[in-house]
């Protein structure tokens, strides 16, 4: 396998961390967590060489890797802009105006739903339930719950992750000081 | 004020941190377990305490314990289901955020009960930040000797991992679970052999839900006798309510389990009543694979009881009138609500979370979501409803895990209980207004 691409130190500490949960001759166990590692560290998606470095590390066939990558609603088997925006549909959340917040960032973005800016910058998916029944209508952005939308709330989250400019997927698995986690959850 | 057993010190301040949690007599029950109980012992509270599996299914909790083979030189394990992804519950993830560390204590002492040295935590992808919080807490513990090697000085070892899901409702289903543990695609396995006699990586394994594991903490401090005076029947103990909907007051409640639907949904302690002074149209009490209810049946059973908030009141009358107590997903709908297009939400989710293993179920969730879709964009005929009584009848108890009922069973009720509306949807389509947010019949509001 010609393998080129690598994790930087620090992710790889991560996944050796994770492998060590593990019994010694199950390290495949491994696999999902490792590859929300490498989402984040290669661009937010999942191409064929991040997978097959995966089974390398892994010591499994690049088949397991895409097999499991290919069933999981999370991992993105296409590039997606930097902030993907996922709006929670299902019942709960359309009870309390889903419908409204995906047609309007719609609007706003100039995209449909699936699609991503030209700019690249956005992408907009809806998901399904996302355990925020009470909290509805709610959308996800990486590793950031924003909760109780309304129209104006969506607009002003939006127009902060455009003059940021960030890319906002899981930040791989380390764990945060209480003020950062606090902050992950956003009313 | 009804008695809390897991959220008692919920507002206390920084109950989220070691400190604060063991100030609270946190890890108490760590350490009778492990210093004056044995491990019968504690699985005889267990089975005293009445205690039903909180994730949903309701099976007793010390009988799953029971079933655990023991095996000499074989590993065993203990497994929390944290994959949290039944539309309309999100009650683990308030307590894991709120009060992380009971789970953790329920973790240690459930584990030193079944004879496990390595427990997981296996969560839903994306609750992120639940995971650091997780993360850290578990640290903490292991800071404080509470897990690790030789834990209070009594031998015993535990190692506690959390492992993330990525987004897969399939994986709640314990098998599913497994297979994604073991770094797989959720599939769920042919049981039996149970994961009581071949789970984790074929080794005899307990798979427990957050609220189930953490209810053990309060079973092991007052005692499961204790625990069995709370409730009503063989409702025992407390019950997480998540509400969710049109109600005033959303959230997470801890209830008693016998506490009546109507205060449940009407008291200010609770939901507050629904929002905007609107009427109450119907009910989904249990999460959203369990039969929806219209507002006389959900107040009341068929034989004019005060319906209550327990396993056998939400179950009377079985599925014709009756419903299930479930996850505790209550999701509540006003008088404008549409029910037809609230269950194509539902069964777009079946079909998207179908893990495409067995074909009832499938194929089935597909042609329901699409006639559902042709029926609510004004184009579906009499014989689409039907057709879809007719598909649902087909995939109930015809595949290998309970996806395809939890798929079947919305469907069913929503025309067993609303068909008036499926048809005025097919005969009427120019009648369908959008209100708002929703859409409805609207000349149906009172049906």
């Amino acid at each position: 396998m010609n393998v080129k691409i690598q994790f930087s130190e620090k992710a790889l500490a991560s996944v050796n961390e994770i492998i060590a949960r593990y019994p010694a001759d199950k390290k495949k166990s491994a696999l999902i967590p490792v590859l929300h590692i490498a989402q984040a560290e290669f661009d937010g998606w999942l191409s064929a060489e991040t997978m097959d470095y995966v089974a390398s590390i892994l010591e499994i066939k690049p088949i397991e890797v895409y097999e499991v990558a290919s069933f999981y609603s999370m991992f993105n088997l296409k590039p997606v802009g930097k902030c993907l925006l996922e709006v929670c549909r299902t019942s709960s959340c359309w009870l309390m105006g889903a419908e409204d917040v995906v047609r309007f960032i719609e609007n706003k973005l100039n995209i449909k739903e699936g699609e991503t800016t030209a700019d690249g910058k956005f992408t907009l998916k809806t998901v399904e339930c996302l355990g925020a029944c009470g909290y509805a209508p709610m959308l996800q952005v990486g590793d950031k719950f924003y909760e109780f939308l309304t129209l104006e709330k969506t607009e002003k989250i939006i127009d902060n992750l455009d003059s940021t400019g960030k890319r906002s997927t899981y930040n791989g698995w380390q764990t945060g000081k209480e003020s950062e986690i606090i902050m992950n959850r956003v009313d | 004020m009804s008695k809390k057993l897991l959220l008692q010190h919920i507002d206390v301040p920084g109950i989220n941190t070691y400190e604060v949690y063991r100030k609270q007599g946190g890890y108490k029950a760590v350490e009778k377990a492990l210093k004056e109980m044995t491990a019968d012992q504690i699985l005889e509270e267990v089975k005293t305490s009445g205690l039903r599996g909180r994730g949903g299914a309701g099976f007793p909790t010390g009988m799953k314990w029971s079933f655990l083979a023991k095996p000499e030189g074989v590993a065993r394990y203990l497994v929390c289901n944290a994959d949290e992804s039944e539309p309309g519950t999100f009650k683990d993830r308030y307590l894991m955020e709120k009060i992380p560390h009971l789970l953790i204590e329920g973790m240690i002492a459930s584990s030193f009960a079944l004879g496990a040295n390595t427990a997981y935590i296996y969560i839903r992808g994306e609750y992120f930040y639940v995971h650091r919080i997780l993360e850290n807490a578990i640290k903490e513990a292991y800071a404080n000797g509470w897990l690790g090697k030789n834990i209070l000085g009594t031998g015993y070892d535990l190692d506690l991992y959390m492992q993330i899901g990525a987004g897969a409702y399939i994986c709640g289903e314990e098998t599913a679970l497994l297979e994604s543990l073991e770094g797989k695609r959720g599939n769920p396995r042919i049981k039996p052999p149970f994961p009581a006699v071949a789970g984790l990586w074929g080794r005899p394994t307990v798979v427990n839900n957050v609220e189930t594991i953490a209810a053990v903490v309060p079973i092991i401090n007052e005692g499961g006798a204790n625990y069995a005076n709370i409730g009503v029947g063989k409702s025992t103990g407390t019950k997480l309510i998540s509400a969710s909907g049109h109600i005033n007051k959303p959230g997470v409640y801890e209830i008693e389990l016998g506490l009546p639907v109507e205060e449940f949904i009407y008291s200010d302690q609770y939901c507050g009543g629904i929002r905007n002074g609107k009427e109450l149209k119907a009910v989904v009490a249990g999460g959203s694979s369990v039969p929806i209810l219209p507002k006389e049946l959900i107040l009341k059973t068929a034989a004019g009881e005060p319906r209550l908030m327990s396993y056998e009141s939400l179950g009377d009358g079985g599925f014709q009138t009756g419903t299930m107590l479930g996850s505790g997903g209550f999701i509540v709908m006003d008088e404008d609500t549409s029910i037809v297009k609230n269950l194509y939400t539902f069964s777009r989710f079946y079909h998207h979370e179908s893990c495409g293993q067995c074909s009832p179920c499938r194929e089935g969730t597909g042609w329901m979501e699409k006639i559902l879709k042709k029926i609510i964009s004004g184009n579906g005929t009499l014989s689409d409803v039907d057709l879809l009584w007719d598909i649902q009848s087909k995939i109930e108890g015809k595949t290998i895990c309970p996806l395809g009922e939890a798929a079947a069973w919305p469907v069913a009720a929503a025309i067993r209980h609303f068909r008036k509306e499926f048809e005025e949807y097919v005969t009427n389509p120019q009648n369908i207004v959008d209100v708002k947010h929703y859409y409805r019949v609207n000349n149906l509001a009172a049906v």
